[in-house]
């Protein structure tokens, strides 16, 4: 049981060395990818489902025992989330796949993309598994950089300057990262995040708040909280939609999850935090304000992952079995909504040949299948009852209510607030784009890039990908009473922190 | 593990806080060359950072040849060595992508951002207009009128 702990990791890091040998054969390398991505799923299922019957499942790598060497570690939050993930993971692909298939025909392969999508996979697999600050970095290198190659792919100018921008962003909150680890090395001599969690407390306050404010700055960096968040709207909405999808699937959540392990496991804050909640309320604000002045589509929803990220860190200020299963909650709900939207402005954009709001109108009429496609994720998104925005929303809310001090009302007003601007965007892009007089479509402004759009060509697995994470944003909510009794007690386990040290450290420790 | 001595070198303290101190200010420069450098240059202070974390230096680290605790402590070394391989593959790709930009732009400025280029544009328009007091004048500057390419494609 232990081994397949590494496979998640493993497996898309062969099969992209695999994929890269099998670029003249398109077919091949395309099926390799689709069978990579249901594996890890399914290794998700089992891992999650070991974890939840009987505790974390550890690994330790190379027979080194856990100080000194690497672990990983699957306890419920991170195969939950790697099962989230590689399931949008899987759909993406497939829709990148109708993708090429509609512009470029079956047989033409993209020597680059699968083997460093595959990359990214691992990447995203390796940094919910690791039990390890160092091997976080890793991850994150790996991940961030198969993300520089697919953002800035078949290079225009305008690319390169956004591609610019993610990479030296990224890149500066990597160093910092290291900054980190040196500081946290230099104070405990370990990297362990089990064995952190023990030495932690020893240090003096002044040396924890250094490293918990360290580690607030470069996970924020990566999940773009306000005010951390400028590179964000700048960057993603440049590349292709799969890749932006996945993108903001994916990528800011992990910077999340980073945020939430350290943060329960090492430091114990005991109460709410204060600091945090701040930066919680502002960044749903400011992002959801930054999404109503937008006229780019893609800009607009960028904006709003921002904002959203600010729900997930409100969960984790307040510091409490409620607060945390609602960011977990949270957490899943977001990742499938944001890369479906991401999804549908694709397709949308094949359409009109514009991700400007200005340049669509009438669009419900002309393509009513879109326009479902889209209003089903919009609503979901700004928490509108049945769907799993609104379980998530409410747990979260709950929990803010619990905690009951100023500052968590304040932040659960903002919650409120940021909600029913979210649903104002969506109204703004529902008036603009899919009512009023339907317009002509644009010409590609620049046909020899990669980013072909206006054609109004879309093919049936394109759609169907993006039906299916419709789908699965709702069964979502139809699963939401399980779903968040997992969460609750994923997020038991993250506060007690006993049962992962344990499994991690083994009996004598605790 | 061994809690690490406090004694720290004030020379590779003072070192590497110079590094620091150097890379952060290429960082903020305009061209993306000196910000590149400005990256090398922040990826060695952190490497030397996480050296100095490893404690002062001691004896090889190999079983048989030098007593247990006169050894340097190997684990920071090993890290570091991964975190410069890292950052030297990243540079690479870093100067191809500055490379690129040269070759598609002809210079290697960063341009603003997109959001700062659209606010100057408004702010001229309104300048161009001169009639601030006239009541409803600012209705027409909405956001993305502007044929800005990248803010509206």
């Amino acid at each position: 049981m232990t081994m397949l702990v590494a496979l998640p990791i493993l497996l898309p890091l062969l099969a992209a060395g695999l994929s890269l040998v099998l670029g003249r054969f398109a077919t091949l390398q395309r099926l390799l990818g689709v069978v990579v991505f249901t594996a890890n799923a399914v290794l998700a299922v089992v891992l999650l489902a070991e974890a939840d019957k009987s505790g974390p499942v550890v690994l330790q790598l190379g027979g080194w025992d856990a100080p000194v060497g690497i672990t990983l570690v699957a306890d419920r939050l991170s195969a939950l989330l790697m099962l989230i993930s590689m399931v949008v993971m899987l759909a993406v692909l497939v829709y990148s796949i109708g993708q090429r298939i509609t512009d470029y025909g079956r047989s033409t392969s993209s020597t680059a993309f699968h083997p460093m999508y595959l990359v990214l996979g691992a990447g995203v697999s390796m940094a919910y598994l690791t039990g390890d600050l160092f091997n976080l970095f890793v991850a994150f290198e790996i991940m961030l950089g198969a993300s520089y190659v697919l953002i800035t792919r078949r290079t225009t100018a305008t690319r390169v300057r956004a591609g610019m921008t993610y990479t030296i962003v990224s890149l500066t909150s990597s160093l910092l990262f290291i900054t980190m680890i040196a500081l946290v090395y230099a104070a405990t001599g370990t990297v362990n995040l089990a064995d952190l969690s023990g030495k932690v407390e020893a240090l003096p306050v002044g040396v924890q708040s250094a490293m918990a404010l360290m580690m607030i700055v470069v996970f924020g960096i990566k999940s773009a909280m306000v005010p951390l968040h400028f590179w964000l709207p700048d960057s993603y909405p440049t590349a292709p939609a799969p890749v932006t999808a996945v993108f903001a699937g994916l990528l800011t959540k992990v910077g999340v999850y980073a945020l939430i392990r350290t943060q329960t496991l090492v430091f114990d804050h005991g109460e709410s935090w204060t600091l945090l909640l701040w930066f919680s309320v502002i960044t749903m604000i400011i992002g959801a304000l930054g999404a109503i002045a937008q006229n780019d589509l893609n800009r607009l929803l960028s904006f709003l992952l921002v904002s959203h990220i600010g729900y997930m860190l409100f969960g984790l200020a307040l510091y409490d079995v409620t607060g945390l299963a609602g960011a977990i909650l949270y957490v899943v709900h977001h990742i499938t909504v944001q890369a479906t939207l991401f999804l549908v402005s694709g397709l949308l954009t094949r359409h009109t040949g514009t991700v400007a709001l200005r340049g669509m109108g009438g669009l419900a009429k002309l393509y009513p299948a879109i326009a479902l496609l889209f209003a089903i994720p919009a609503l979901n998104l700004a928490g509108i009852p049945p769907f799993s925005g609104f379980v998530a929303k409410l747990a979260l809310l709950e929990a803010g209510a619990e905690v009951g001090t100023t500052m968590a009302y304040v932040a659960t007003g903002a919650a409120v607030l940021t909600s029913f601007l979210t649903l104002y965007a969506m109204a703004k892009v529902w008036v603009f784009a899919f009512w009023g007089k339907s317009k002509p479509p644009h010409p590609d402004p620049d046909p020899t890039d990669e980013l072909i759009i206006g054609t109004g060509s879309t093919s049936r697995t394109m759609v169907s990908a993006t039906s299916a994470l419709v789908v699965f944003g709702v069964l979502i909510a139809v699963f939401a009473g399980p779903l968040s009794e997992i969460s609750t007690r994923a997020a038991t386990d993250l506060l007690d922190g006993g049962p992962y040290r344990t499994a991690v450290l083994g009996e004598e420790a605790e | 593990m061994n809690t690490v001595n406090v004694t720290v070198n004030l020379t590779m303290a003072l070192t590497i806080g110079g590094l620091y101190a150097v890379g952060f200010y290429l960082l903020l420069q305009r061209s993306l060359m000196r910000i590149i450098i400005g990256i090398v240059i922040v990826g060695h202070a952190a490497n030397m950072f996480l050296q100095l974390a490893g404690g002062p230096p001691g004896r090889s680290p190999i079983v048989g040849v030098s007593p247990a605790e006169e050894m340097t402590d190997p684990l920071p070394q090993a890290m570091a060595l991964t975190a410069i391989v890292i950052t030297f593959a990243l540079t690479t790709f870093l100067l191809a992508l500055a490379y690129r930009s040269s070759v598609l732009l002809g210079h290697d400025e960063v341009r603003d951002d997109v959001e700062d280029r659209r606010i100057r544009r408004q702010q001229q328009r309104v300048d161009e207009r001169e009639e601030p007091d006239e009541p409803g004048a600012d209705r027409k500057f909405e956001f993305g009128t502007d044929n800005d390419k990248e803010a509206t494609r």
